[in-house]
């Protein structure tokens, strides 16, 4: 399947995939809608929970907790996104560049033994 | 060894004999659309078989046997099943949202599918940032089932989807942070390029120690990625019912599903591509008849079976350990994994800048 001896740009390869991925959702969609029996019951739309009816809106406030720890990922990611340039050229750029990483690096630790500390990593 | 790029010339050369440019190129995108469907509900319909099979063969069952050749068309039966099932309109959910999570989850599992290698000249997207452009895409899923938990106005789906993407953030962390291990040793993010680097010796065998580690925190923390195993505390269902897609019915549902089983598959390929050599036969130095043996098999067997057997194990995890608790899944995480990861980095940095061999 590979088009790379073909003039094929990869970019435009990533749509294709992207729009395969769109068509079979819109296909298979489509195809149930055409198939799919249909009844109505006032019963049938509500929410699926223990038999009462929900009481107010289920889009409320959730717990802190899960934001936290969004937040700490997102560090760590993007720690991770200026890591890759360097990952692919270790060899060549040596101790120098190990040693100006390393900084970076020691930086981002910090950060993690400080909400290690303040108790950020704990669930409660 | 067969190289597909024959084939692919031969089409491409075929096309342009009788077609102008604009159009070959149309053709060919139809085509390598069309491949990929094919390839990606195929190979679905098998997992979803195949995981039944192993948990049957876990339980001392026997598993699906009726429907075709050893229960071979159960997964096909079980599509038709749910292409026919109502979809059934809720009253007070987000509507555009609810709608647009199936989309998001497909996308980003269809891409990820598609950089894949998956034998020698069959990959569909060879970019030179490929590993980096396949963990990019591989979180869009997050988004699909936050929105799927968040648009359903249902308190289990939203607890679901909270979980679901606390734990898919955590772990991807661990994801990335080994494949950058991996890069480092590679030396470079295409995927055809990390391939060609294990035609000698696969990485989990010329990447020290570092590799090994890296190789079982990938595992763990794919089994998370994928909601599987004893991670799958998200749809939990004695506390949650089925957790971010419990209002999702039909084929809906089905969406979910065919993309859960895909992220097996790709979680599995991705470790064979850092650690077991993509589609390169096993090569033993020295050994000149076993490789050329070796050779014969075509390459997208060795793609494939290396993969099945990944995520074999990955089915294994689940039927050994019981499930964990929201706050021991981010500790093992944040407090053991991570430190640990950040060691192995610097430890195999260490290794290629000083060539300390261990």
């Amino acid at each position: 399947m590979i088009m790379t001896s073909l003039a094929i740009q990869n970019s435009t390869l990533a749509i294709v995939a992207a729009l395969t991925g769109i068509c079979l959702v819109a296909l298979a969609l489509w195809l149930a809608g055409l198939i799919s029996p249909r009844s109505f019951n006032p019963q049938k739309g509500e929410a699926y929970e223990c038999g009462i009816p929900t009481r107010g809106r289920s889009m409320t406030q959730f717990k802190v907790g899960y934001y936290l720890f969004a937040i700490l990922f997102l560090m760590f990611d993007v720690e991770c996104v200026f890591l890759f340039p360097w990952a692919v050229r270790v060899k060549e750029l040596g101790g120098a560049g190990l040693l100006s990483i390393a900084i970076f690096f020691c930086i981002l630790v910090l950060g993690l033994i400080y909400a290690w500390r303040k108790g950020a990593l704990e669930w409660k | 060894m067969f190289d597909f790029s024959a084939v692919t010339t031969w089409i491409h050369d075929f096309l342009s004999s009788f077609l102008p440019g604009w159009l070959t190129v149309t053709a060919e995108c139809v085509l390598i659309g069309v491949c990929l469907l094919l390839a990606y509900t195929v190979l679905a319909l098998f997992y979803i078989y195949y995981e039944r099979k192993v948990c049957a063969f876990f339980q001392c069952r026997i598993g699906p046997n009726r429907v075709g050749p050893l229960g071979l068309l159960q997964s096909v039966a079980d599509a038709i099943k749910m292409l026919i099932k109502e979809l059934i309109s809720l009253n007070h959910i987000d509507k555009f949202l609810f709608a647009l999570a199936p989309y998001l989850v497909i996308l980003a599992s269809m891409l990820a599918f598609a950089v894949l290698p998956w034998g020698n000249g069959l990959q569909i997207i060879d970019f030179n940032i490929g590993i980096f452009f396949l963990i990019a895409v591989s979180s869009i899923g997050v988004l699909g089932i936050l929105l799927a938990g968040w648009s359903s106005n249902n308190k289990f789906t939203l607890i679901g989807a909270l979980r679901s993407g606390a734990q898919m953030v955590s772990y991807e962390l661990s994801i990335g942070l080994s494949v950058l291990t991996m890069v480092c040793f590679a030396g470079t993010m295409s995927v055809g390029g990390i391939v060609e680097a294990q035609r000698d010796l696969w990485f989990i065998v010329s990447g020290h120690i570092p590799a090994i580690i890296a190789f079982i925190i990938y595992l763990i923390a794919g089994t998370a990625e994928t909601n599987r195993g004893p991670f799958d505390l998200p749809e939990a269902e004695s506390e949650l019912t089925a957790g971010y897609h419990t209002e999702y019915s039909g084929i809906h549902f089905g969406f979910f599903y065919l993309a859960e089983y895909l992220n097996l598959f790709i979680v599995s390929g991705v470790a064979t591509l850092l650690f077991f050599g993509g589609w390169m036969p096993l090569h033993i130095p020295g050994w000149e008849g076993f490789n050329t043996i070796m050779d014969y098999i075509p390459s997208v067997l060795w793609f494939i079976g290396k993969a099945i057997a990944i995520s074999f194990i990955i089915i294994w995890f689940k039927w050994t350990f019981p499930r964990l608790r929201i706050d021991q899944m981010l500790a093992l995480e944040w407090k053991y994994l991570l430190p640990i990861n950040l060691c192995n980095l610097v430890l195999m940095v260490l290794i290629i800048v000083y060539g300390i061999h261990l």
